[in-house]
């Protein structure tokens, strides 16, 4: 790729201290969370104002050179990987919450806002924004735009895009558009949705209207202990059919348990093969009635042990667990995979007890802690990468978890995206043609495929999968995942 | 082919395809197409002379429902009322309670015009429900977008871009839903007010409160607003629920339960508005309200504001191009359901330029209406 003349027309928009070149500054920018996956761009941008933004895409566009708009680079697809010698455009320092209007119930931010800081500052008006992914502490809106992200209390109130309702946009050709409104409605083909999820292949978000919810009067959680994974995956399908709405619904299993135990001592059952952590929110009188109810059923799906949390405290010390589970059991091993595919609700016992079979098949130690109300696996394929051969298992194993979630009338992939990784399992999700039209409504947003290429559709050029190890910027301890 | 043909008296053909190939068979073989599914919404699916109707009401039947999955797929051209009926046969619903349902509306006329009722308060919209869609676009070919299960982040959302383009993509030939409990019992609230100033800011306090309410809309009776506060929920804690929303509110009167259904019946029917005026979906945001409500009364238009001052549905009774440009000025936009004009949108627009690129892909030769 020929990048000389972009790079000599961005020196003279951007200083040297954020137009970073060497490859030590580049360093931590050549991956995401799917560590395997590295690529060294010709470029790092790291713009300040949105009128930077539309700047370099369009210099990109002119030059037809490949960009990568990134956030906080967690995404566990490899869906802020890098182009090779294309440019990274990092969006972390637009980072405004532009406008908090508590009557409206709606917030407008930069992309570079951090999911958890939008309900920090809706906090004091007893708002929030509800979609949590685990790594709230550190991912970006705009990234969790990319990937519609979803999290544990994604079941009652749905994902991001149920929560984003308007946007403005640079499209890869440089035209600026601005989607949606403040409105929850909208007239027209609902453009906002189609862009939200669209993994950074439509252009950079550069100002997002989100909409705020009123904090719950009420919380109730329960954590029961389960025999078997399966067991625990019985009692998500038997709450769900209850009639019951809970706002989440999650599942842990043992060495899920060990991990959260020893990372921040949430005070789980130990001896347990699986939790199952249930939380109903609302009005108070309602949601002590329903929980009675979902009491019951929980009674009947055969538990070891039923704990309630007592108050506040006891709640958060669930939670605290439950969302450092992924990132303890990433400890637990050198390596892992993270997969993301989804089954219906009523087989998630049956998904279950064949993740654990195909885990004693391939000998490698598979982790499950999952978004379960939504029927949503994540599995962590434990690995060591420099055993010759492992990394290789590690994958072959993701891909038949991968096959058993279609096999089941599911998805590949329920938040985290397509990616990188996924690409060569669009096509058992889609036939040729609606491939073709997606590549078609791509091209016709991105003429010359430059935004993010080679990401989501199946015959991309792929790097070769390399090196292995925590995320660049947690080994500089820039970030942790919490 | 299976179609059926019929000619109505104006030089209009009406053809029913029975099957998805039908589908593809007629978008293939007739340059312009008005894509028509129960017909509640006239202006968006009446023909111009030398179109064709490609009616969709053959297209029917749910194809896969697993209650316990709270999941299910429908043929376009179910009606909604049987879609409910097998819903309800279950305890279940479909949360963005879409209107014109006992009037013949069909699940793709309501994807594609993009409705929700008052109910979507409570969770959301026609498109926070629709998780999968298969369309035949304007080049004859069968598309599918989402999935079957409840969080699918796979490909584009193609879903989501179906809603609300109303006939002019393609032909939503199936779609898939998730669907939630219904709660087993409601209660309704009527709240006077004063003025509408204490309207608004009573919709702001409810809107920002900790009540789970199903339904909030704002009506104007006898040129006074009145609130209607819809609660659900368990039959054993919903009395006391709504005794506590009426203190905090301070007043109220309970709909009697018989008239209660009645009510929200009458809402998702239009009973209000005057049948040979045009009607027109407005979204809007509650600070819009006054001056808006300033117009709509002077111009002696009918209105019902839903879902906490989201939406106002407009029922008017003069020349739409009036509207246009009053809705232009708040830089507020509308979609025209009944009324004559050739063009079903009024007011501003936004992502135009983007939505006539995806027109460009999936109807390059406008088969469709332009979009
Ligand atoms: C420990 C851990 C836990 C996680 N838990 C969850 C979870 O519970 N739920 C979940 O859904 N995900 C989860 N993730 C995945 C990840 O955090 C999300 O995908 C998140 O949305 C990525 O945000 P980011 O800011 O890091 O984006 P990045 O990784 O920087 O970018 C992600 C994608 O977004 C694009 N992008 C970024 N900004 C923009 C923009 N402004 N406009 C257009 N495109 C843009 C990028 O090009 C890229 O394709 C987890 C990840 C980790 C490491």
């Amino acid at each position: 790729m020929e990048t000389s003349g972009l790079i000599s027309e961005l020196e003279r928009c951007f200083p040297p201290d954020r137009l970073l070149q060497r490859p030590a500054q580049m360093a931590p920018y050549e991956s995401d969370a799917l560590t395997a996956f590295r690529a060294r761009p010709a470029a790092v941008i790291l713009a300040e104002t949105q009128a930077e933004v539309i700047q370099a895409v369009r210099l990109c566009h002119r030059h037809a050179i490949p960009f990568v708009a990134r956030g906080s680079g967690t995404s566990l697809s490899g869906g802020s990987l890098p182009v090779e010698e294309g440019i990274v455009i990092a969006l972390n320092r637009l980072n405004r919450v532009l406008r908090l209007d508590p009557a409206q119930r709606i917030a407008v931010v930069e992309p570079g806002v951090i999911n958890l800081d939008v309900s920090r500052a809706a906090a004091p008006h007893g708002l929030y924004y509800a979609p949590d992914p685990s790594s709230q502490l550190i991912c970006t809106i705009g990234g969790n735009v990319a990937f519609n992200s979803g999290g544990a209390h994604c079941l009652k109130y749905g994902m991001t895009a149920n929560h984003v309702l308007g946007l403005k946009a640079v499209l890869p050709d440089g035209e600026v558009v601005q989607l949606g409104g403040e409105s929850l409605e909208s007239v027209g083909p609902d453009l906002t949705g189609f862009f939200v999820g669209s993994e950074g292949l439509f252009g950079v978000a550069l100002e997002i209207i989100l909409r705020l919810l009123p904090k719950p009067e009420c919380y109730r959680t329960v954590l029961a202990a389960y025999d078997s994974l399966a067991g625990a995956g019985d009692a998500v399908a038997q709450v769900v059919a209850s009639g019951l709405l809970p706002g989440a619904m999650e599942i842990m299993d043992a060495l899920a348990i060990e991990a959260a135990e020893a990372a921040v001592h949430a005070g789980y059952p130990r001896d347990a093969a699986a939790l199952l952590i249930v939380e109903l929110e609302g009005e108070r009188v309602q949601v002590e009635a329903e929980f009675a109810h979902l009491l019951r059923v929980i009674e009947g799906s055969g538990p070891k042990t039923v704990t309630v949390a007592k108050d506040d405290a006891d709640r958060a010390r669930i939670w605290k667990g439950r969302k450092s589970a992924f990132s303890a059991v990433g400890r637990l091993s050198p390596d892992y995979l993270v997969q993301d595919g989804v089954v219906p609700r009523s087989r998630l016992g049956e998904a279950l007890a064949t993740i654990e079979r195909l885990s004693r098949t391939h000998n490698l130690r598979v982790a499950n802690v999952f978004h379960a109300g939504d029927g949503n696996l994540h599995p962590l394929i434990l690995f060591n990468g420099r055993v010759a051969g492992e990394l290789e298992r590690a994958e072959a194993l993701a891909g038949e978890i991968i096959q058993m979630c279609i096999a089941l009338g599911g998805s590949v992939t329920g938040e985290h995206g397509i990616g990188m990784e996924k690409r060569q399992h669009m096509r058992a999700m889609f036939t040729t043609t609606d491939l073709e039209v997606m590549a078609e409504l791509r091209r016709a947003l991105d003429p010359g495929e430059i935004s993010n290429r080679g990401k989501m559709f199946p015959d991309g050029e792929a790097p070769a999968l390399s090196s292995h190890g925590v995320h660049p910027l947690e080994r500089q301890g820039v970030i942790s995942r919490e | 082919m299976s179609a059926t043909l019929s000619t109505t008296m104006s030089a209009v053909t009406v053809i029913s395809p029975e099957t998805n190939e039908d589908v593809q068979t007629v978008v293939c073989a007739y340059e312009q197409i008005v894509v028509r599914g129960g017909g509640t919404k006239p202006a968006l699916c009446t023909a111009g002379d030398g179109a064709t109707v490609l009616d969709t009401r053959r297209l029917t039947g749910i194809v896969e429902y697993e209650p316990g999955e709270f999941v299910f797929t429908a043929r376009a051209g179910t009606p909604l009322r049987e879609i409910a009926d097998a819903l309800a046969a279950y305890g279940q619903y479909l949360p963005f309670d879409p209107p014109l349902v006992q009037e013949g509306a069909t699940l793709g006329g309501t994807v594609a015009a993009g409705l929700s009722g008052s109910g979507r308060h409570r969770y959301g919209g026609v498109r926070d429900f629709l998780i999968g869609v298969r369309f035949v676009d304007g080049q004859g070919r069968l598309v599918r977008g989402g999935g079957k299960v409840v969080k699918n982040a796979a490909g584009f959302d193609l879903p989501k871009l179906l809603v609300g383009s109303i006939g002019r993509l393609g032909v939503i030939v199936e779609a898939s839903f998730k669907v939630f409990p219904q709660p087993p019992r409601y209660a309704t609230l009527r709240v006077s007010q004063p003025s509408l100033d204490a309207a608004l800011a009573a919709i702001t306090r409810l809107n920002g409160s900790t009540f789970d309410i199903e339904a909030l809309d704002l009506l104007i009776e006898a040129g006074a607003p009145v609130l209607y506060v819809r609660q659900g929920g368990l039959a054993t804690t919903l009395e006391e629920r709504q005794q506590s929303l009426r203190i905090w509110l301070g007043v109220g009167t309970p709909l009697r339960e018989t008239d209660e259904a009645e009510f929200w019946a009458a809402a998702r029917a239009f009973s209000w508005a005057p049948a040979d005026w045009s009607l027109v979906k407005t979204p809007i945001t509650l600070n819009t309200i006054p001056v808006l409500e300033q117009i709509l009364q002077a111009s002696g238009a009918q209105r019902r504001y839903l879902a906490g001052g989201a939406l106002v549905w407009i029922a008017w009774p003069g020349e739409l191009a009036q509207l246009h440009v009053y809705l232009t000025q708040l830089q507020l936009s509308g979609l025209v359901l009944r009324g004559e004009t050739q063009w079903p949108f009024v007011g501003a627009r936004t992502g135009a330029s983007l939505a006539a690129r995806v027109k460009r892909v999936l109807d390059p030769t406008n088969r469709f209406p332009i979009l």
